[in-house]
Parts: structure tokens; C-alpha cells; sequence
């Protein structure tokens, strides 16, 4: 059967992974490269890397960063930060991404969504939704979480899925940081809505989270995390052994 | 020598960084003196087979490839590539493939259980039908592979060299004589991968 996957996040910055990280046995612990390999050997089931350069110089040692991470770790790589345009689509994606993440560039060019499906296939294009309780319902923010659009999170997400996106990552911005578990309520609601593959983001702060998540909500195929990973506060290789021990479905490598 | 088939569907740099990674010479081409001159040939491809197999055919490849692998020569068909071996495709209409494995390709929905998402998007373990098949010398059975597809080759059992369980058991891997055939992406999937496309490379 298929199994749930874990996915760690490196926000990329001129060369070096930003948030620190606290790893025995790595030299460099914010190369990209070295870290991308050490998580991979842990067993970390994909990889997503996070632009967060905003130059033309940055962008070129980010897409260098890439080419040399995909040429040493051959698990799926997906790429996201400042993807407006097929342009960037391509430009990633020449360098070894396997999939490509989009998030305010879509909210402002839904097309992009259709365009890149048509030309890419669905299973490239991620549609990635930082949302946020708003009265009582969930609103999707961009920019980095700073403009609320006020687009309903689920109807936006239904939306993309029938635009093309081939999957989602869900950021819930309420539960970012607060490491007190993983935001079941958005994304059960967002879950049940679509027929494509949800990664839940935001929130995980020990393995017992991801358990949570798992049990509570099985259509749910994917927990994304970054600072715990890159702390060392869960570790990859135990997290799956304690989900496996439990009864969750996990890639043992 | 490896010549990968290109003809414009897909994304080949972890192909061609897995190969390079295990030392396999291979050399990405269209051109139909170096496919002759290779002694292997891997047909990669992503996306539609009906736009995939009139590239193949409009081109002459499809008549090459199908000439060259009846002496003998090894081919192995990756994702999409493996489903173009096959006699002909359902995926939105009818198309013809390569016809060099026996068998239809078909939709995941009409064989999943309710309650599976298509695609199958995600990791799951191979169960070896045939461990005698070459290309998986260093494999074992339970070992994960990722996997990217809606549809899935529909063969006879003699034909079968790996399932994958998905609700049913569902196609992995093919192989009949000097073809072979993968459903899931051995560029993508980790070591396990590599000792595949390993396997294959010494063939």
C-alpha cells in the first residue's frame, strides 16, 4: 500500500539553508547539498526546497544549489518560492525539480495552475495555500502570509484542483510555530473537498503529532515540517520507526 | 552505451544524474545511428500516450525501436515508456503502442476500490513476481518505489516481473525476454532505484 510521507522543507537563501540546524556528524549543516543527502539517507520521503531569495544574483545560486542537489539525491525534489510564470516553471525544472510549487503567483494568475498542467502534467504542479482562521472561516493569505486575499481556502483549493494542480500543501498560519500539533480541523475540511493528494504543514512539533495527524485524518497523505527536522527535534529515522510501531504506513529505507 | 530515447515528453535530468551517479555510459538522443549503435536503449516519458505515441511513430522511432529490440537489443521503458511497450492504450481513446509487451493499458479507476486517490502518487513496496528477472539481481521484495500514474498495463501473468498493492495488486513491472518495463520511477527512487537502473545497465 502506499505509504504516508514525511517531507522536510529547506528555505535556501545565497547559498546556505536558513533557520539553523543542529545535526551531529554533518560538517556544513546549512549546505543544501549536504543537507538534502543527510535527509535522504534518514529517509525522508521527498524533499521540498524553498526560494527565499528575492534577486536575480540569489535566484542563480539557488537554481546552481538545485542542479547540484539533484545530481546527488535522487528522491522527488519540489521547488517553490517566486514561481509566477511557465518561465520559472521551466527554469526549475531544467535544473532537477520534479515538481514545482506555486502559491501567490496563482493567486494572481490562477492560469498558471492550467497552463503548467497542460504543458507539464499534473503531477508537476503543486498548489501550495497558507490559510488562516477569519471569522469562521479559513482564508487564504499570500505574500507570504502578510495580504489577506480573502478567497475562501476551501473554494480556492477546489478550485486549483480543477484547474490541474496535482496536489496541495496546506500551511495552516495558525498553527505555524506553535509546535502544539498539526491544524486537524483545516485540513479535514480541506481533505474531504478534493480528490488529490493533501500534505498538512504548520504546527508539528513532536512525533506524536504526526501520529495524530495520521490516525485522525486518513486522507491525508503527507506531513511537512521544517525547524523541528533541521533541529534535530524529531528525528526522520525515528519518527518513522515510532509511526511504523503504531501502525502507520511508512517507507522504511 | 545507453541511448535514451528522446523525443520531447518529459523531464530527463534525474534519469541522466542517476546514470551518471552509477557510472552507466548514456547519451540522450534522438538520432537514429546512435540508438543503432547503443546496445541499450531506456524510452523514458511523463505526461499523455496518445501525444507520446504519435511522437513516436510520426518520427520513424517507434518502427526503430521495434526493429533494433527484435534482435534482441535490451529496452527498458520507464513510467509512461513502459506503458508505450505495451499493444495499445484506453487513455482517452484508443492508441497504439510498440507492441512489444502483450496486454492494454488501462485506467487505475476502473479497477481501485472507492476511497484511493488517482494518481498514485507516493511510495509503495514491490512485490516480485519474477526475482529472476534481471533487472532486479539486487533487489528484494518489500523494497519501495515511488510512483506517478493514473493508468496502469494490464498483462498476462507470464508478462508480470513486479506488482505494487493498491487496494489490488497493480502493475510495476514488466518483462518479456529482452524487455523490460517500469511503472514506478527508479531515477526517483533512491538506492533502490539505482541498484535497478544498476541492474539494467549491466545487462
Amino acid at each position: 500500500m502506499i505509504t504516508k510521507r514525511i517531507i522536510p522543507c529547506l528555505d535556501v537563501k545565497a547559498s546556505r539553508v536558513v533557520k539553523g540546524v543542529n545535526f551531529m556528524g554533518l560538517n556544513d549543516v546549512s549546505d543544501p547539498v549536504s543537507l538534502a543527502k543527510y535527509y535522504s539517507d534518514c529517509g525522508a520521503d521527498e524533499l521540498v526546497f524553498y526560494d527565499i531569495t528575492a534577486s536575480a544574483e540569489g535566484r542563480r545560486i539557488f537554481t546552481d544549489i538545485l542542479t547540484e542537489t539533484a545530481k546527488n539525491v535522487f528522491i522527488p525534489l519540489t521547488v517553490g518560492g517566486g514561481i509566477s510564470s511557465l518561465s520559472d516553471f521551466d527554469r526549475v525544472l531544467k535544473c532537477g525539480a520534479d515538481k514545482v510549487s506555486v502559491n501567490s503567483g496563482a493567486i494572481d494568475s490562477p492560469d498558471i495552475i492550467e497552463e503548467a498542467a497542460r504543458l507539464y502534467g499534473s503531477q508537476c504542479v503543486v498548489l501550495s495555500v497558507d490559510a488562516k482562521r477569519v471569522g469562521d472561516n479559513f482564508h487564504v493569505f499570500k505574500n507570504g502570509g502578510r495580504i489577506d486575499t480573502g478567497l475562501d481556502a476551501v473554494e480556492w483549493i477546489k478550485k486549483g484542483e480543477g484547474l490541474g494542480a496535482g496536489e496541495i500543501v496546506l500551511n495552516s498560519m495558525d498553527a505555524d510555530g506553535v509546535k502544539t500539533g498539526f491544524d486537524l480541523e483545516m485540513l479535514d475540511a480541506v481533505s474531504n473537498a478534493v480528490s488529490i493528494p493533501v500534505i498538512a504543514s504548520g504546527g508539528a512539533g513532536s512525533r506524536e503529532d504526526f501520529l495524530k495527524l495520521f490516525n485522525t485524518l486518513p486522507r491525508v497523505d503527507a506531513g511537512l515540517a521544517a525547524s523541528v527536522f533541521h533541529f534535530g527535534e524529531i528525528k526522520i529515522r525515528e519518527l518513522k520507526a515510532y509511526l511504523a510501531e503504531n501502525g502507520v504506513n511508512v517507507r522504511i529505507a | 552505451m545507453i541511448a535514451i530515447i528522446d523525443y520531447g515528453v518529459g523531464n530527463l535530468f534525474s534519469l541522466q544524474a542517476s546514470l551518471e551517479k552509477i557510472g552507466a555510459a548514456a547519451v540522450l538522443t534522438s538520432d537514429k545511428s546512435a540508438i543503432r549503435a547503443a546496445d541499450k536503449i531506456i524510452l523514458p516519458g511523463v505526461g499523455a500516450f496518445e501525444d507520446a505515441s504519435r511522437r513516436l511513430f510520426e518520427s520513424g522511432l517507434a518502427e526503430l525501436i521495434i526493429s533494433e529490440t527484435s534482435s534482441g537489443k535490451p529496452i527498458l521503458g520507464i513510467c509512461l515508456g513502459m506503458q508505450l511497450l505495451f499493444d495499445r492504450s484506453l487513455e482517452f481513446g484508443v492508441h497504439r503502442g510498440l507492441g512489444l509487451i502483450k496486454g492494454t493499458v488501462r485506467p487505475l479507476s476502473s479497477i481501485l476500490p472507492a476511497g484511493l486517490k488517482i494518481p498514485q502518487m507516493g511510495w509503495n513496496a514491490l512485490s516480485l513476481n519474477r526475482p529472476d528477472c534481471p533487472i532486479f539481481k539486487y533487489s528484494s521484495d518489500g523494497e519501495y518505489v515511488y510512483f506517478v500514474h493514473s493508468f496502469y498495463g494490464d498483462c498476462a501473468d507470464e508478462s508480470l516481473a513486479a506488482v505494487c498493492e493498491y487496494g489490488v495488486p497493480v502493475t510495476a513491472s514488466v518483462w518479456n525476454g529482452s524487455i523490460y518495463g517500469c511503472q514506478f520511477h527508479p531515477e526517483k527512487s533512491g538506492e533502490v532505484g539505482l541498484k535497478i537502473l544498476r541492474a539494467y545497465s549491466e545487462l
